[in-house]
């Protein structure tokens, strides 16, 4: 991630705020629920880009972290009572010491089987939701009542501020991650993803800040999954599938792994490719199994044509317009890589399968990048 | 005691399942160190041909044989089409390639088929087996599906070790610099590689829908229970995937026995209990090897 002075994030953040408030204003109801549906992916999309972009741990399980955290906001909202801040803060430290168990079992691990143990649970533990229906309401999951506060009128649209309260959740964290990365903790993440034996005579404690890492992401997660909640009004173990976890990743790579704004791009296409070919399928008066099916079958082509004429993912395609406008954006290295999927061939024994380089060059030759 | 035979049984043949399945993601990984999330799509996508090539031919033979056609076919082209040119860029991005054509083909398979369950015919009997008046809990399918998973697997271990395509397939996969300076035409390994992962696939689907019905998603599960037996195993490891298979389906049928609704309920967090166990003590899996990742 590039460093960026903390004057022109908050700039970026301000009119991101005020462009949200004006579509949310002139927009729609539905678009006004899809403004929050794209705010909850950007919240636990940046999470993860920080997790695997710059921390070098993939994880497919960020999805549980969304479904602790819309559980705790249910629970809490049904028996307590308490107001949506307070049930927020509280969603995000439950999902941290989550994220932090998760962590101390993922530190060792790497690449395939730090995705495997990562997968199993964000599949494994939405299904305790099934198993103890008495608390967690079972398949039918539970309702949550959230109202718009009194201040603003009776007669200001709920799914208005929805959007209002996702999106600032959203910008919040956007800004603090931005500014974690650039601090010395994301200086610890890039240099343990980059080298970790290096990291560790540097004087980097590996193990912490990798779990570190986990935990920040996973908090992310927990707030997405809490304001999940109130949008939906509904929290049930069918809303956080394996699916959701794939989407989270899926977001994140073909956005621009480890950038920030390729977090908002990411969301943006996971929620409106579907949509928008909903539409057109639906207006040219296809039956139902072909309509409902062309959307997903969309999805999966743009999937793969981003990832094969954007290797960077769409950050990377923006950073490369803009340089044709001669407009410096960034530094002309790719954004991060994760170096942690293949073992490092630069450490490896000579027994080390290597991936074939049929390019003629070799895969790790952009990995290293120098800490600043 | 009897309940215990029962269970150990239908888990060999659940777990023999998972065993294809991960072998196939072995088969993937040795090749091009890469992660095939399409690997369950494929397999639901053959057996759909199969339930088609059966309804027009009436023979479960015909689509069983060309389900594996299929599958051969499916994992060919997906290497050659949209995996080889993303080989060499960052490496998150292939398994982005394998998940964006995990969610065509199920998208494919609803235009085309429709999103209703449907039912799949075993090639023999499903009634269970006795052994003089105690049943065993397992049909003549079950044996079936132990039976034909285990005969694919020998005969690969056979054409591995004894044949020269085996050969090179093991050199490309030991080291591919090294393998293409001795005139191994790696490429072509690696598309051999996906195409014996999708004949793996395929048999998976054909065997497990009998007892999953076939829908778009209904691979879903087993897939990552699959991925699940081979990380266990050691991706790096066939035997590794065959025991792992093995290890999760006893398991997942003890946990569904003894617990009730709930351990069926539970089959996921089972798992993880399993694996986290394993890789606690073993980080790269049961059949690691000697290999010690250098940090």
């Amino acid at each position: 991630m590039r460093a960026q002075s903390t004057p022109r994030v908050l700039g970026a953040a301000l009119v991101v705020a005020v462009m949200v408030v004006i579509l949310s204003i002139r927009l729609n109801t539905f678009r006004d629920y899809q403004i929050a549906e794209i705010a909850i992916e950007v919240t636990a999309v940046a999470g993860l880009t920080v997790l695997t972009g710059l921390s070098g741990q993939i994880s497919l399980g960020n999805g549980a972290f969304m479904a602790i955290g819309a559980y705790t906001t249910a629970l809490i909202t049904l028996h307590l009572g308490w107001p949506f801040i307070a049930v927020l803060v509280i969603a995000a430290a439950v999902t941290a010491v989550a994220g932090a168990v998760v962590g101390l079992a993922a530190a060792r691990l790497h690449g395939p089987y730090l995705a495997g143990a990562t997968l199993l649970v964000g599949v494994a533990l939405p299904s305790v939701a099934n198993a103890y229906p008495g608390t967690f309401g079972g398949d039918q999951g539970l309702n949550v009542v959230f109202t718009t506060p009194g201040f603003l009128g009776v007669n200001f649209p709920l799914t208005r501020w929805q959007a209002w309260v996702c999106s600032a959740v959203a910008l919040v964290t956007l800004v603090l991650l931005a500014n974690l990365s650039r601090s010395r903790v994301g200086r610890n993440w890039r240099a343990v993803r980059d080298n970790e034996v290096a990291a560790a005579l540097a004087g980097v404690n590996v193990a912490r800040t990798r779990i570190l890492a986990f935990v920040v992401s996973a908090t992310c997660a927990g707030m997405a999954g809490a304001l999940l909640a109130i949008v939906t009004e509904l929290v049930a173990p069918g809303a956080f599938t394996i699916t959701l976890s794939i989407a989270l990743l899926t977001a994140a790579v073909i956005g621009g792994l480890g950038t920030l704004p390729g977090a908002l791009w990411g969301s943006l296409v996971i929620i409106l490719v579907p949509t928008y070919a909903t539409d057109v399928a639906t207006s040219h008066g296809l039956s139902s199994s072909v309509a409902s099916n062309i959307p997903v079958a969309a999805y999966g082509v743009v999937l793969i044509l981003v990832m094969l004429i954007f290797p960077q993912g769409i950050q990377g395609g923006v950073r490369w317009a803009l340089g044709l406008f001669g407009i410096p954006s960034a530094p002309a290295r790719p954004a991060a890589s994760v170096p942690d999927v293949t073992p490092r061939a630069g450490a490896a024994p000579a027994s080390q399968h290597t991936v074939p380089a049929r390019k003629g060059s070799p895969p790790e030759s952009q990995e290293k990048e120098g800490t600043p | 005691m009897v309940e215990f035979l029962q269970f150990t049984l239908s888990g060999i043949s659940f777990g023999m399942i998972y065993a294809a399945i991960a072998l196939s993601l072995v088969l993937i990984w040795r090749g091009t160190r890469l992660l095939n999330f399409a690997q369950g799509g494929m397999a639901m996508f053959t057996t759909y041909v199969a339930i088609e090539v059966v309804h027009h031919t009436g023979s479960y033979w015909a689509g069983f044989a060309a389900a594996l056609a299929a599958g051969v076919v499916l994992g060919a082209v997906a290497e050659l089409a949209v995996i080889r040119p993303a080989l060499g860029k960052p490496e998150l991005n292939a398994v982005i390639i394998t998940i964006g054509l995990l969610v065509l083909l199920e998208g494919l398979a609803g235009i085309l088929y429709g999103g209703q369950f449907r039912s799949f015919p075993a090639a023999f009997s499903v009634i269970g087996l006795r052994a003089g008046s105690t049943p065993l809990g397992v049909s003549r399918f079950d044996v079936f599906v132990a039976g034909a998973v285990l005969a694919t697997t020998l005969l690969l271990a056979i054409g591995f070790r004894y044949t020269s395509v085996g050969l090179r397939m093991r050199a490309a996969a030991f080291n591919a610099t090294v393998a293409r300076l001795s005139g191994i035409r790696v490429a072509r390994v690696i598309t051999l590689g996906w195409a014996l992962a999708g004949l793996l696939g395929a048999l998976a689907g054909v065997l497990v829908s009998p007892s999953t019905f076939l829908y778009p998603n209904s691979m879903d599960s087993i897939f990552v229970l699959g991925f699940t037996a081979a990380v266990i195993g050691g991706l790096d490891s066939p035997v590794g995937a065959v025991v792992g298979g093995l290890l999760l389906g006893v398991a997942l049928s003890y946990a569904a026995g003894y617990l009730g609704s709930q351990g069926s309920d539970l089959t996921t967090v089972v798992a993880l209990v399993i694996l986290v166990v394993v890789l606690m003590f073993r980080p790269d899996g049961i059949f690691s090897g000697a290999r010690v990742r250098r940090v």
